[in-house]
């Protein structure tokens, strides 16, 4: 390897770049940490089981149970209103979230003297079967839904809605 | 690569006497600390804008997360401090550095006095400096409220009371700066303004006056 020669003007030079460089980095570093921190958080833990209502009131058919979730937004905690349209179904409980997939309204079970038996959103005809499958050709693109959930000493208790594991149609 | 951009630039908007302007002239031997080491003294001026661009940063990073209302402003800076990467530096930066910058502002004022760089023909320069001396005092004062806990509050009332020991006008000073009957929300929200937009701004249309005028007229000659 051939040696080669830097002026003493160029050797300054890197050296007061990268001092500078370094300095600058400690300065802003922080600066931009701080600023993506929200990004690299990612989302919350699987978050806490609400209890919403005791077993026995539950029956084949879907009825509609409203609860309330701790929210904290950063400093901002806040009790956000939460819905769920519960079941049982043999020994299982079937716990759907009334969010329409296609644009985030809210559904109902058997409001609509069309079509029974179904949840039933009215902003855009969408609908979905009994288990939250939606009805194909209507504007929904995926199921409702479902809260995980865990019974206790006779009572329900939800946690985080999650996709439901009945399929697309 | 960067040199070939730079020729790019340059040969449409000839930007290399700009540079010229701003960054390549002499400094005179008597103000060059490798030459007398006591010379540093002249380097607070610079020190001071530093950390004045040190404070723009930091403070327009903690406006991500700060809000300037009653319920809610001490707890977005509890947040921001602890629970926030890096919070308890950037805050820490900003809150350090605006004592830091009054230090260096004085200093620098020392410095013009007893070398008597203020006299004929920089009279200008100085009266110009000493508006941004107020500027910065006003920065600090309303920056201090701004975390809304008892140190805050009260210093500002104490602050306010002050004015409103003005004769005459005191009551309307009060009433301006506190934007209502009390101190409280209306205070908070107006300072937020005036430490985050107003005052920035004349101090920005300030320093750039300060600098074309150091320019101009040169530093001054040695003792």
């Amino acid at each position: 390897m051939s040696k080669k020669e830097i002026s003493r003007r160029t050797f300054l030079n890197y050296m007061l770049t990268g001092t500078g460089g370094f300095l600058a980095a400690g300065m802003t570093v922080p600066l931009l940490r701080f600023a993506v921190d929200p990004a690299l958080k990612g989302d919350g833990a699987a978050g806490d089981m609400v209890p919403v209502t005791t077993v026995d009131k539950l029956t084949n058919e879907p009825q509609r149970f409203d609860f309330k979730v701790k929210t904290t937004d950063g400093w901002y905690k806040t009790e956000t209103p939460l819905s769920a349209w519960v079941y049982k179904e043999g020994d299982n409980v079937i716990a759907l979230s009334p969010v329409c997939k296609h644009l985030g309204c809210t559904v109902q079970w058997n409001t609509e003297a069309a079509y029974p038996e179904e949840f039933f959103c009215p902003c855009h005809m969408g609908r979905y079967e009994k288990n939250g499958k939606n009805v194909p050709n209507t504007p929904p693109t995926a199921p409702l839904d479902v809260y995980a959930y865990e019974v206790k000493d006779g009572k329900l208790y939800l946690g985080k809605a999650q996709p439901n594991p009945v399929g697309g149609a | 690569m960067i040199k070939q951009v730079y020729d790019w630039v340059d040969e449409r908007l000839n930007i290399t006497p700009m540079w010229r302007d701003i960054a390549d002239h002499e400094v005179p031997e008597h103000v060059n600390p490798a030459h007398h080491f006591s010379a540093f003294v002249y380097c607070f001026g610079g020190l001071t804008f530093f950390i004045t661009v040190i404070q723009i940063l930091s403070g327009m990073f903690l406006t991500m997360y700060y809000v300037p209302d009653v319920i809610n402003a001490y707890e977005s800076v509890k947040y921001l401090q602890n629970e926030v990467a890096f919070g308890v530096i950037v805050r820490g930066m900003h809150h350090w550095g605006a004592s830091l910058v009054i230090v260096m502002m004085f200093l620098h004022t020392l410095r013009v006095f007893f070398t008597g760089a203020y006299k004929h023909p920089r009279e200008l320069n100085w009266v110009v400096g000493m508006l941004i001396f107020f500027v910065m005092l006003g920065l600090g004062f309303t920056g201090y409220l701004l975390p809304w806990d008892n140190t805050a509050y009260f210093a500002t009332k104490v602050g306010v009371e002050i004015a409103a020991s003005v004769p005459f006008v005191g009551t309307f000073i009060k009433h301006l700066l506190t934007g209502g009957e009390i101190l409280g929300a209306q205070t908070l929200a107006r300072f937020f303004a005036i430490h985050v937009f107003f005052l920035p701004g004349a101090l920005l249309g300030l320093l750039g006056v300060h600098f074309v005028v150091i320019r101009r007229q040169g530093i001054s000659g040695p003792l």
